[in-house]
């Protein structure tokens, strides 16, 4: 019986955090359509989220490309199918570990450091003093992250691919013996238009989630220095396990035959 | 005017507010004391709507504050908070004209630059400490920028909460000085939270004492040392021994 009760107070505590997120996101969007607006938060978010991820996004995915040149080629090995490297590391870096590493990046980031920061302005009132000042906390602080990260996190998630992809070719033209114009050649000739939007849609959904989680975490931080560390803990760990289960769901809705 | 009807808050078992009753008269200074834990800021907040009563009514110049406009609500407010709550991304000047970029009360960016100057000189600060960022203040001068943010946009009403804590005496005496002269100035009707004797003595024209989540005793300061309530006058003079316990 008390099993059966912890069993049901998890299933209610679960459904009960999915509806405040929900909610949460809900009244994110409604603040992202109704004026007013804050550009220049934007503007801040789009430098710190984008262009300041760009160096991490880019050695994540130009190392990750490399080992997969090579992984792939050791595997393929094993039946003589070396020369699929270009092709496997192309669809390999689009549309799964392109969108996934960089989503996950975003989220150790992004997520923390917006998390951080919003539970800090609660724990030292400065969101109180925001709406002392007229100013609506999720127009001003959670509207501008959101949008920020669900336009750039897409364009990361490009950028990435093409540095993953440059990776693998690196590794295999200067390591594996492949032929430059025919690396190059097969990777285009491979990859569709889908896997790219499959990919650019990935990193929107991904962005998406990783700013709400930071700012929803944050919004919602315990009184402290704990109730801080609490709050970017909670928002990694929730941010990571959900963009890994909207990457099942998007990948199954884009490729599912 | 400013008035508080049976207001009740609790936060789960916490019985915080249990029926605050209490008037604050436009253009006066209101002042009110208590132990640590009493609820003197949850009372402050829920009539800015930051927290929301349970039970009672909140109104201001009889406009119950739940119905009237939010934002034309708080235009009328200027609130300094404990710990100045300054926002660390923005230069000082930016915090004080906070409200006068943005909303219904903006204005060109020079203009309230220069607006945000003149409030800055008013509370003693030079226009050096403008393009400063406020990590870059002392607790003192994180206090005065506070301040000229809160009375920016020359509001009818004015918070204060806990305005000297953490400050040394003088810092305190200049801060205490600073306000009554803007209360005087502006006219403005305000409510100070302080557990310092001599912020009150300097600050108000009324007091109030909250305890055990109910307004003890109200009355102009002058009357506070013939109070005769034994919870005011171990408060006013700090002993151990009395009605209040030191353990709470």
């Amino acid at each position: 019986m008390n099993l059966l009760a912890k069993i049901g107070r998890t299933a209610l505590g679960l459904l009960a955090a999915v509806g405040r997120v929900s909610l949460f996101a809900g009244a994110t969007l409604t603040h992202l359509i109704r004026p007013p607006f804050y550009p220049r938060e934007v503007g801040l978010a789009l430098l710190h989220i984008g262009w300041l991820s760009l160096p991490v996004v880019g050695l994540t995915a130009i190392f990750t490309g490399g080992a997969l040149a090579l992984q792939i080629y050791a595997g393929g090995a094993r039946f003589n199918a070396e020369a699929v490297v270009p092709q496997i590391v192309a669809i390999g870096m689009v549309r799964e570990l392109g969108p996934v590493l960089v989503g996950l990046m975003i989220a150790a980031r992004v997520t923390s450091s917006i998390a951080a920061e919003t539970a800090t302005m609660k724990v030292t009132e400065q969101i109180d003093a925001l709406v002392t000042l007229s100013t609506h906390p999720m127009k001003y602080l959670t509207a501008p992250r959101v949008l920020a990260a669900t336009l750039t996190v897409p364009l990361l998630v490009g950028v990435g691919d093409i540095i993953g992809i440059f990776g693998g070719y690196a590794v295999a033209t200067g390591t594996l013996g492949f032929n430059a114009a025919a690396y190059i050649q097969n990777t285009v000739d491979f990859i569709e238009l889908k896997d790219i939007s499959s990919s650019l849609a990935k990193g929107a959904a991904f962005g998406f989630i990783a700013a709400l989680m930071g700012c929803y975490f944050g919004m919602n931080s315990g009184r402290g220095a704990q109730g801080v560390g609490r709050a970017t803990k909670g928002s990694v760990e929730a941010a990571a396990v959900l963009i890994l289960a909207a990457n099942f769901v998007l990948t199954g809705v884009f490729f599912s035959i | 005017m400013i008035t508080l009807e049976n207001v009740h808050k609790s936060f789960d078992d916490n019985h915080v507010l249990r029926g605050v009753t209490l008037h604050v008269a436009k253009g006066t200074s209101m002042v009110i004391i208590g132990g640590s834990g009493t609820g003197k800021s949850i009372c402050i907040k829920t009539i800015l709507g930051l927290v929301t009563p349970e039970q009672g009514r909140i109104t201001v110049d009889g406009t119950d504050v739940t119905q009237a406009d939010r934002d034309a609500f708080l235009a009328r407010f200027g609130m300094l908070f404990q710990g100045g709550a300054l926002f660390d991304s923005l230069p000082v000047w930016q915090n004080v004209a906070f409200r006068l970029l943005r909303g219904s009360l903006a204005r060109p960016r020079d203009d309230a630059r220069a607006v945000a100057i003149e409030k800055l000189r008013r509370v003693g600060l030079t226009p050096d400490v403008a393009d400063r960022f406020p990590a870059e203040l002392s607790g003192g001068m994180q206090k005065r920028v506070g301040l000229a943010r809160a009375i920016a946009a020359d509001p009818e009403i004015i918070f204060f909460d806990e305005p000297t804590t953490g400050l040394d005496p003088i810092m305190a005496g200049v801060i205490n000085a600073l306000i009554r002269e803007i209360v005087t100035e502006m006219g403005a009707t305000t409510m100070t939270i302080t557990h310092d004797m001599t912020s009150v003595r300097t600050i108000a024209d009324n007091v109030a004492m909250l305890h055990a989540g109910k307004i003890r005793w109200t009355g102009p300061v002058s009357k506070m040392d013939a109070a005769g309530d034994p919870y005011v006058d171990q408060f006013i003079h700090g002993r151990a021994e009395g009605p209040i316990e030191a353990v709470r």
